[in-house]
């Protein structure tokens, strides 16, 4: 399988990525050699194999429904580029 | 040509878990921003989900109280997105594999008995809360709410028409909150609703393109926005336009669906199985113990009022759209014969003043202003003629401000009914010889004044003349 120029920027698109020209033709190649790599597993005969998401077979453990966290604000936005009060402050979203 | 609109909705109800959907968090509304997150919900690197056994609970408890076939073995997915407020630029979802598949909910609308078919029911985690009114040039975001645990209930698209939907969304509600896995708050968010739309040429089967309609917080708003936006569609078609596949907003104020820019959500959100999360496995066993503790729905309820109290159709609807109401309905009226008498007392007074008062503390009644006992006991003075319908509603009144019990109330004030003829007769013909006028003009033809006498009699035995003796009376005498 082959990908293309359009495939290349169309993804790049959705990853916010911004390629120059050299980039996108290395990524035509280089995505494209590992979706070969991953084509080879279509040789594989899965008739009456189920569709397998993960491969231990084992349910999610799950947790009891109790609150465990003490809050910590301060250290958690201390990572923050730009805070407001309690607040994370972004680039304005909406025009 | 005549056109027929095809509606499918997808809810979002918020779970009533104490923590978030993948970690110990509190899920609680209202506090401070970002006083509730961790390093998982703010997806630092190298954290774990683990599932909150509840939050999977629930979606069981939902899905059997809607007919779903509960999946043995689910999967959790990644839907990618960017945003602020989505901390990982993924939403931990399900896709191909959903917790709760097929189902039906039953709704009525105007009198008719419906179903809609349900899709699917599946687990996922809310996103954070943007800001954007704040400040000119930047957006706050909050992340108290990301990862709390959502359940989206995707129906068929086989809904006719607005009040249809309307009616499907309140009975939806009706059950989250008998099932007391939602609040069922639209307003705050809680329930919310996304509704695809397309429209079609009358009897065709068919569908057209489908806008998706986001933004409408109140069951009025969602049957205004379908009604606009159908009509904005028929107006495309027939004009020889075509329907944009998009995402529309409601506008509440100005009561029009504007379409959302699409730089903001790119529509391939590229879903494939979560791989920090094995398979949600849930037996058999898990299945039936949540079975047997299923409340009675509303449904169930409202066929049971009808047959074994006798309540009028509309009235075991009104009263068992809420579980807290329907509770204190049956409290009141279980055991007494007049169990129509008792609907119409909750349903005109006792949940005015619920209403007036604001005792309403969303998804419950905190405090009933009268005892269900208490009510029953009214209305049984009323039907035993100790007490006529109009002093019973002076009586209530002090009920609610004193708490007194009924009878105590009715025989401290001497409001015990008159029902002796003698006594009604003399109050009569006082009233007809002090008002010859008005017996003239009413002789003459003006019988609307018969509603004057009535009045003044009544007045004249402060309200405790039996009406029906009053009415028969009147009418007798001032024949002349």
């Amino acid at each position: 399988m082959s990908i293309r120029r359009e495939d290349v920027r169309y993804v790049a698109d959705l990853a916010r990525l911004e390629l120059s020209a050299a980039e996108e033709e290395a990524l035509v190649a280089e995505l494209g050699a590992i979706l070969g790599y991953v084509e080879k597993l279509a040789e594989l005969d899965t008739e009456g194999v189920p569709a397998t998401a993960h491969v231990h077979d084992v349910g999610t453990p799950l947790r009891d429904d109790v609150i465990g966290n003490a809050p910590n604000v301060e250290a958690l936005l201390d990572n923050a580029p730009e805070r407001w009060e309690g607040f994370f402050r972004v680039p304005k979203i909406i025009e | 040509m005549t056109f027929e609109p095809v509606i499918g909705l997808e809810v979002h109800a918020q779970l009533l878990t104490r923590s978030k959907l993948f970690c110990a968090c509190s899920a609680a509304f209202g506090a401070a921003p970002n006083a509730h997150t961790c390093p998982v919900c703010m997806a630092f690197p190298g954290v774990l989900p683990v599932v909150n056994r509840q939050a999977v609970e629930f979606a069981i408890r939902a899905g059997l109280a809607a007919g779903c076939r509960i999946a043995p073995v689910s999967q959790w997915a990644r839907k990618n997105y960017f945003y602020p407020d989505l901390p990982k630029a993924y939403q931990i979802s399900m896709y191909e594999a959903p917790i709760c598949v097929g189902g039906r909910v039953s709704f009525t609308v105007g009198g008719e008995h419906r179903a809609v078919r349900l899709t699917r029911i599946h687990l996922e985690e809310d996103a954070g809360k943007s800001i954007h009114d704040a400040h000119a040039d930047s957006s706050l975001v909050d992340l108290n709410r990301a990862g709390v645990p959502l359940l989206e209930i995707v129906s068929e698209p086989e809904l006719g028409s607005p009040a249809e939907a309307a009616a499907y969304l309140k009975s939806l509600r009706s059950i989250v909150q008998y099932l007391e896995i939602c609040d069922g708050n639209m307003e705050e968010g809680s329930f919310r609703c996304d509704a695809n739309i397309s429209v079609r040429p009358a009897g065709g089967d068919r569908l057209g393109t489908r806008a998706e309609v986001k933004n409408m917080n109140s069951f009025r708003a969602v049957e205004r926005a379908l009604e606009h936006e159908i009509a904005r569609q028929i107006a495309v078609v027939s004009g020889g336009g075509q329907v944009v596949q998009e995402t529309r907003l409601w506008d509440a104020e100005r009561e029009v669906t504007r379409p959302m820019r699409s730089k903001e959500f790119a529509h391939d959100y590229r879903y494939f199985p979560e791989p920090d999360l094995p398979p949600l496995v849930v037996d058999e066993a898990w299945v039936e113990r949540v079975r047997a503790g299923l409340p009675e729905l509303p449904s169930a309820r409202r066929v049971r009022f009808v047959r074994d109290l006798g309540l009028p159709d509309y009235d075991a609807e009104v009263l068992t759209a809420r579980r807290d109401v329907a509770d204190y309905f049956e409290a009141a009226a279980g055991g007494q014969p007049n169990a129509k008498a008792i609907g119409n007392w909750v349903m005109e007074s006792v949940l005015r003043i619920v209403r007036e008062r604001r005792l309403d503390d969303p998804p419950r009644i905190r405090d009933w202003p009268v005892a269900p006992e208490a009510l029953a006991d009214l209305v049984a003075l009323i039907d035993r003629g100790t007490i006529s319908g109009k002093i019973a509603k002076t009586v209530f009144d002090e009920m609610v401000a004193s708490g007194r019990p009924p009878r105590e109330i009715v025989e401290s004030r001497g409001l015990v009914q008159l029902t002796d003829a003698a006594a009604i007769a003399a109050a009569v013909d006082r009233v007809i010889a002090a008002h010859g006028d008005k017996v003239a003009e009413y002789r003459s033809g003006k019988e609307k004044l018969f509603g004057f006498f009535v009045g003044q009699v009544m007045k004249a035995t402060e309200g405790k003349a039996n009406p029906k003796q009053v009415n028969d009376l009147l009418r007798e005498r001032l024949r002349g």
